[in-house]
């Protein structure tokens, strides 16, 4: 006569438990630890261009939410737009990338951070100077490969992990 | 001489005890056993189908990520594949490939938080979801390889994907396909013959076949109850009919059975996976599309499997920018209709089983 | 580790000295109380080091590591952290019940330690029926929470009480039952005799026995996989939801306390107490205690929940009849077989463990699918 749960399955279980114990665990203390980020990482932020913007407002009509205000002003001897004012709302931006993706001058980058909060809501809204790189605001290489190919690799839990099978 | 009794009302109120998002119940009870159930839902209501009608076609693709935030590329697949129905777009052939490997990698993941979630529920506290999610944080990262974002893709595009996938994600794919395996079997050892969970799951939660295809239930809960009803073999979408693959059915339609067909259909997601790796071709990405794109009148429904169920875009058009009316068939929504008839009669500690098995995500649900 | 030896002499010396004796006596009883109390809470500060460190490394990630070094200080902070909290009464509920509860659920765990024997003869009070009363006193901690039920005017509350009565009561059978083999073969109801006895420890002896005492004490001290009481996904929260502060301290700390203690006579009966080569007796003891509850914290990490009717239906329909034919069993070997040597008694006892647990299993039914009440 064939047995069953006498208690076989509780059995094999604890043996799947207690070999736990003696694997390395896959917590990374943050801040103490910090992984790298993707390459294409879509931050918290947005970083633009001065030289290339030209103030066709491309990705003021992308936005899906509508977070990105340009005025401009035209400029007669030259012949081009002068951007007066290019503000960002980050308090809205969803940081869905359509933006950068949109740009046909590739005068906007996604951020490489992600710590960014603030603790008043006004200073989420950005505008010109705000927004230009620095050593502080690194561009990420999303629809960037000539970024993306000088950044660090991605950690991987994949790679991180050292368990025998 | 009998006790008189009287039935009482019990509010399982919105804020859940179990992980599964803002869902109310007010259940009778009598006693213990529940007589009555009724659910009140519509807390996570942020009008997607309104906001869709104002934003260009590719605008709406961030929004339907939000829509069941579990399975984003499952979501954003279906949506496409209703904009190029609609719009008569081509899509190359590697593009093609791309996106069954992130729809068949998503469902793997979606289903490892379904179990995760369901065996919580049930009382492991917490080892096989802590376990689940380390299983989970290895695709995320490699989701967050591709399209930079851990959570709400926004990946695929009318057309194609929005960039091509980097050169180390195809050996990283390679290394986790061949671990993976072992470790499901490692998770079925942990939990799926437990006397424990076999007492109070198994015969829980019935939902039978006739009633199941009545309310036109779809996904793990449809082919638990034993109807081999798959979209992807049924009508296939993109090019699942060059993919050689089973479906997993149950037999009882219980809780025990729901939760076996989705570990099952982890191990038929990878089979796919392996098989897409190994066809997939060089080549673009995208195909030439305008970037506005503007359909002519007309409407289009696409539905695909998502790892929930059905999940279906109606799409109507009047040559605009943006969609005139965008309805989206959530799966959770309709699968919890058979809620009531599979609730009665069971105990309050049995409810919050059975609602965990079904497996819904609020955010497809209320939308 | 001399000062304790000489604190454990002085007991020996005393014990064959009348207990009306003013100085002896009552050296005696304030020794073993301070001991008593540091040894109880220091151990449940530890217990909750162990558990949230153990099961953290169970499912893959470190436990608490920020307070102290290695977290050791945690227990320390979640305290400190509860006696800052208000403690709210609700309006109607009875006072004096409301306030008396968590006394009484936490004191039964102290005062069982009473007849616990850390050393040969290192015992508050070395009672000749020591294992009675252990049984009597831990079931005074049931009345605690039935008055934390009632005394807090809440349905609920007296709801989760009343489940909790009824699973404690009904475990307390099994419990006793395992508990007679035991005294069957040791022949004392005395801790420190039975102790003494166990040459063999009892566990190879009685297999059954501890199998069925190791069950039926997780499911009396609340623990998983019978946690039904204060489990989260538990609608009604249970005898304490009313509690807050340092009452709810009370009993957060009762449970872990009462763990300490069916640790401690699981250690006592059926692994040889403080015997052992080597190390001080009071050093094994301590070690064989935290053994046992890691094999606790082991099983809460792996098993899901079991039902409230098949809780019920496992204690009356599964462990109560094994444990009579164990009695049984254990009574008929000591009869007839009283001479034989304990060697060849262990494996006929694994044996009939091994063929009573299979059998069993074919004919019980843990509630499979629809329950009738």
């Amino acid at each position: 006569m064939k047995f069953e749960r006498y208690g076989k399955g509780i059995a094999k279980g604890l043996t799947v438990t207690i070999r736990h114990l003696l694997r390395h665990p896959v917590t990374s203390q943050y801040p103490e630890q910090r992984l790298n980020v993707s390459r294409r990482i879509r931050g918290n932020e947005l970083i633009w261009d001065k030289t290339r913007c030209t103030g066709c407002a491309t990705c003021a009509r992308t936005c899906p939410q509508g977070c990105i205000e340009i005025i401009t002003s035209v400029s007669t001897e030259e012949n081009k737009y002068i951007v007066d004012k290019f503000e960002v709302d980050t308090g809205y931006c969803i940081s869905c990338g359509l933006c950068v993706e949109a740009c046909p001058y590739e005068a906007l980058f996604m951020g490489y951070a992600f710590e960014r909060a603030k603790y008043r809501r006004g200073e989420l809204v950005q505008t010109n100077e705000m927004l230009l790189a620095s050593p502080e605001r690194q561009p990420s290489g999303y629809m960037h490969p000539e970024i993306a190919a000088q950044l660090p690799k991605q950690t991987l839990l994949l790679e991180k992990i050292t368990e025998e099978e | 001489m009998a006790l008189k009794t009287e039935p009482f009302i019990l509010n399982i109120g919105p804020v859940h005890p179990s992980t599964h998002g803002v869902f109310r119940m007010r259940a009778t009870l009598d006693g213990e056993v529940i007589v009555d159930i009724e659910p009140v839902f519509g807390y996570l209501h942020r009008g997607i189908e309104k906001l869709a009608e104002e934003r260009t076609y590719t605008g709406v693709i961030p929004l339907t990520d939000r829509l069941d935030y579990l399975a984003s590329m499952s979501n954003n697949l279906a949506y496409v594949l209703a904009v190029e129905k609609l719009a008569g777009i081509p899509v190359p052939e590697r593009a093609e490939y791309i996106r069954v490997i992130m729809a068949e990698l998503q469902r793997i993941a979606s289903h490892l938080v379904a179990v995760g979630s369901f065996l919580n529920d049930c009382g492991a506290y917490f080892t096989p979801f802590l376990y689940m999610f380390r299983e989970r944080e290895k695709i995320v990262d490699l989701f967050e390889m591709v399209s930079g974002q851990r959570l709400l893709y926004n990946y695929m595009r009318a057309g194609g994907v929005s960039h091509d996938i980097p050169y180390e994600f195809l050996p990283a794919l390679d290394k986790f396909i061949r671990q993976m395996p072992s470790f499901i079997d490692e998770y079925d050892r942990l939990l799926s013959e437990n006397e424990i969970l076999l007492a109070r799951a198994k015969g829980v939660g019935i939902l039978p076949k006739e009633l199941a295809i009545n309310i036109s239930a779809s996904g793990p809960v449809l082919r638990a109850s034993g109807v081999r009803w798959d979209i992807r073999k049924a009508d296939p979408y993109s090019i699942y009919d060059r993919f050689e693959f089973d479906i997993p059915t149950g037999i009882a339609g219980d809780c025990y059975d729901r939760y076996r067909v989705r570990v099952q259909e982890m191990r038929q997601s990878l089979r796919i996976i392996k098989q897409a790796m190994e066809q997939i071709p060089l080549g673009e990405v995208s195909g030439k599309v305008p970037h506005l794109v503007r359909p002519a009148v007309g409407e289009a429904y696409a539905h695909i499997e998502a790892p929930k169920g059905e999940l279906g875009f109606y799409l109507v058009s009047d040559d605009s920018i943006a969609p005139y009316r965008c309805h989206i068939r959530a799966p959770s929504l309709i699968n919890l209709t058979a809620l009531r008839e599979m609730m009665v009669g069971w105990k309050i500690q049995d409810a919050i089983i059975i609602f965990g098995s079904i497996d819904i995500t609020m955010g497809e649900v209320d939308r | 580790m001399a000062i304790v030896n000489l604190g454990l002499n002085i007991p020996n010396r005393l014990q064959t000295l009348p207990p009306d004796w003013p100085g002896g006596f009552w050296w005696h009883w304030l020794i073993f109380t301070v001991i008593i109390i540091a040894f109880v809470l220091l151990l449940v500060m530890g217990y909750i080091y162990i558990e949230r460190r153990g099961m953290g490394r169970m499912q893959a990630r470190i436990g608490p590591n920020r307070a102290g070094p290695f977290g050791l200080l945690q227990p320390i902070a979640d305290a400190i952290k509860i006696l800052l909290k208000e403690d709210i009464i609700p309006t109607k509920a009875d006072k004096i019940v409301h306030w008396l509860a968590p006394v009484i659920a936490f004191t039964p765990a102290l005062m069982i330690f009473a007849v616990v024997p850390f050393q040969d003869g290192a015992l508050l009070a070395d009672l000749n029926i020591g294992i009675l009363y252990v049984v009597a006193v831990s079931s005074v901690s049931t009345v605690g929470i039935f008055m934390a039920g009632w005394g807090s005017n809440n349905k609920y509350s007296l709801l989760g009480a009343m489940r909790q009565i009824a699973a404690v009561v009904s475990y307390e059978i099994p419990v006793v039952l395992a508990i007679a083999s035991v005294v069957l073969i040791a022949g004392s109801l005395s801790l420190n005799q039975i102790v003494l006895a166990q040459d063999i420890p009892f566990i190879l002896l009685q297999p059954l026995g501890f199998l069925l005492f190791f069950i039926a004490g997780c499911a009396e001290i609340n623990r998983s996989p019978f946690d039904l009481m204060e489990a989260d996904s538990e609608l009604v929260a249970g005898f304490h939801t009313e509690y807050s502060g340092m009452k709810f301290a009370m009993f957060y700390l009762a449970e872990y306390a009462e763990a300490l203690v069916i640790s401690a006579i699981i250690t006592t009966l059926f692994l040889s107490g403080w015997r052992g080569p080597l190390l001080p007796p009071w050093l094994w003891f301590v070690l064989k205690v935290i053994a046992v509850f890691f094999v606790m914290v082991w099983t809460r990490t792996t098993l899901p929940r079991v039902r409230i009717d098949q809780l019920m239906a496992l204690a009356w329909k599964f462990l109560l009849p094994l444990a009579l034919i164990n009695l049984f069993i254990t009574g008929i070997e000591i009869l007839t077989l009283p001479a034989t040597s304990p060697w060849v008694m262990i494996p006929v006892n694994f044996a009939i463990m091994a063929v009573l647990i299979l059998l069993w299993s074919k004919f019980f039914k843990l509630g499979w699918g629809r329950v009738e009440v």
